[in-house]
């Protein structure tokens, strides 16, 4: 899958890298979806021998060719949040120059670079490389529910209904756009979704 | 002098209003007849008596009306006011500033008793009496910053530096113009900086960190802002904007001038002395346009001030709708004489309104 191209925004917004293979003591690598192609990429005997993969397939068929790269531990889980405590426990537990890499969505990497930072990790040890959906993981800034996967704008909160327009503020520690009332000065006055870029 | 506080809502039937004295001293933001961003930034070290820059912490008439409507913010919503785990000792550094600042610069409303760590704080126009033991976070009942902030006009964000940067770890947000605490905590100051227009461009926020990176204690900074408000709403957040937003609307030719309101907020910077975090208190003043416009000097310059706004500034600011309006409004106060330098009315110099 080619990779999209971010166009140019304002600066709470992150920008996203290209993985490339470091020297380090242990390789954590976490990826959804098409963010295996980017681990399949980087992949080298060196690292797989010190890597550990943690991906969630979300309904992609990456899992056996990650497998096959034969790293030191491999797991799949069914959805972030089954896999987090997992996460967690992994970057608790990593070593001093442990080299993390994150590849997918951009809700996947936005939460695993918050866990990774709260464990302490140094963010110059943390890449990242969007692969696949452009959708974002949003929050309704009137109720605080989060809405996974958002692909339009404006969208319905999933929780409290409102319709929200994607704002381009995103915070670090929610991991999450922020989403606002689209029809607040015209109640009902919602224009027709479109893609988020489009 | 003594102040008469005013018993009056910022919600529901806003019965805010500005006495003689309030319209007077208001801090009208604009030193010229055009405005841009700019790193406009001066020392704290008070100013012309009876102004609001005389004071570290300025108290007015809307005090016990203003605290009483930040107790019902935060009773709908908590989250206005947090601190992360690490800035409680910010939290203390503020109490004391704001206490010590009350109770020196107004010694007949707030009074400070320290014997070692006991110290006992009195707030006359709160009736708070309360003794506790500086340090010791049980013996408030509230966390520091709370139990201050609850009983100091205007939003305070605490900023701890570290890296070359100040990082929104902590605060106590109920009056802002719509921005989110909540959202914003974690943030530093490029990134809760992100949503200004043109700002970033002109490297004004490059140099007014490196400016407020050196703010050294007892050398507080000050600057202001300023944006729009229909009705004397305090509470111009995100988080209710879905309930507010449909407030804008309502302006009519009839009703612009008592209802639309110039927000100004006069911003202040203190460096904390434990902490070694930043204090950015943030006090907003409101002034219906009809109040405004009883300064001839005043009502000149906001009307090109409006005009002449970029689209940018006047869309960022939420108001872009409501200019042809304003303007409408406005004219009527413009004869095209020439206004004299600086915010002050200047009403001995000011020649009346010609018809
Ligand atoms: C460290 C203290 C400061 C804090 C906590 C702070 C916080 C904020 C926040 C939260 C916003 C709203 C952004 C949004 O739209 O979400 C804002 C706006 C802004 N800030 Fe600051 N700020 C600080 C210092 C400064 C300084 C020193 C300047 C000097 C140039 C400045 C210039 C501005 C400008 C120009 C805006 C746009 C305001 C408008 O047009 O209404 N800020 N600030």
């Amino acid at each position: 899958m080619s990779k999209f191209d971010f166009p140019p925004s304002i600066k709470s917004r992150p920008v996203w890298g290209t993985l490339e293979p470091r020297p380090g003591a242990a390789h954590l690598f976490i990826a959804d979806a098409h963010g295996a192609e980017a681990i399949l990429d980087v992949a080298t005997p060196d690292l797989m021998a010190k890597g550990h993969i943690i991906y969630i397939p979300r309904g992609e068929d990456f899992a056996d060719k990650l497998r096959a790269l034969n790293p030191a531990q491999f797991y799949e889980g069914p959805s972030y949040a089954a896999a987090v405590s997992r996460i967690r426990r992994t970057l608790e537990d990593a070593h001093m120059g442990t080299q993390v890499y994150l590849s997918g969505t951009e809700g996947l990497m936005g939460q695993a670079m918050n866990e990774a930072m709260q464990a302490g990790i140094e963010y110059a040890a943390i890449q990242t490389e969007h692969r696949g959906s452009i959708a974002r993981r949003m929050q309704c800034v009137h109720c605080k529910g989060i809405t996974e996967d958002v692909e339009t704008d404006p969208f319905v909160c999933s929780h409290c209904g409102l319709n929200l327009f994607v704002r381009d503020h995103y915070s670090r520690r929610l991991a999450a756009y922020q989403g606002v009332r689209v029809d607040a000065e015209d109640h009902g006055n919602v224009p027709a979704p479109k893609g988020i870029y489009e | 002098m003594t102040i008469q506080f005013n018993d009056e809502t910022f919600r529901d039937d806003y019965s805010f209003h500005n006495s003689q004295w309030a319209i007077d001293r208001f801090p009208f933001p604009f030193h010229e007849d055009s405005y841009m961003y700019a790193v406009n930034m001066e020392q704290h070290r008070g100013g012309p008596e009876g102004s609001v820059y005389e004071k570290r912490f300025d108290v007015d008439e809307h005090y016990v009306a203003e605290m009483r409507d930040r107790a019902m913010v935060l009773a709908d919503d908590p989250l206005r006011c947090q601190s992360l785990p690490h800035m409680t000792l910010a939290g203390w550094d503020l109490l004391e500033l704001i206490m010590v600042s009350k109770s020196e610069d107004y010694p007949d409303l707030f009074e400070l008793h320290r014997d070692g760590d006991t110290w006992r704080w009195i707030n006359k126009p709160m009736g708070i009496d309360d003794t506790f033991t500086f340090l010791d976070e049980t013996t408030l009942p509230y966390g520091p910053m709370e139990y201050i902030t609850r009983q100091a006009q205007g939003d305070f964000c605490v900023l701890d530096q570290r890296d070359d940067n100040l990082w929104m770890d902590a605060g106590m947000v109920t009056t802002q113009a719509d921005w989110s605490l909540d959202f914003d905590i974690g943030m530093n100051f490029f990134e809760w900086h992100a949503p200004v227009p043109l700002a970033h461009e002109k490297g004004i926020f490059k140099r007014a960190l490196k400016f407020l990176l050196n703010i050294q204690q007892g050398a507080p900074a000050r600057r202001l802002n300023w944006t729009m408000t229909v009705n004397p709403l305090l509470d111009t957040s995100p988080e209710n904007y879905h309930k507010w937003g449909i407030q804008k609307t309502t302006l009519t030719p009839e009703n612009i001038g008592a209802k639309q309101h110039l927000r100004v907020e006069l911003q202040t910077f203190f460096r904390l002395p434990r902490s070694n975090a930043l204090v950015f208190p943030i006090r907003c003043y409101l002034c219906s346009f009809q109040d405004l416009m009883t300064k001839p000097k005043w009502g000149r310059r906001l009307h090109r001030v409006v005009r002449d706004l970029p689209v940018e500034l006047a869309t960022y600011k939420g108001f872009i709708d409501n200019r042809p309006m304003m303007l409408d409004y406005l004219s009527q106060f413009d004869d095209g004489l020439p206004t004299s330098p600086g915010v002050f009315p200047d009403e001995e110099n000011t020649p009346p309104l010609s018809s």
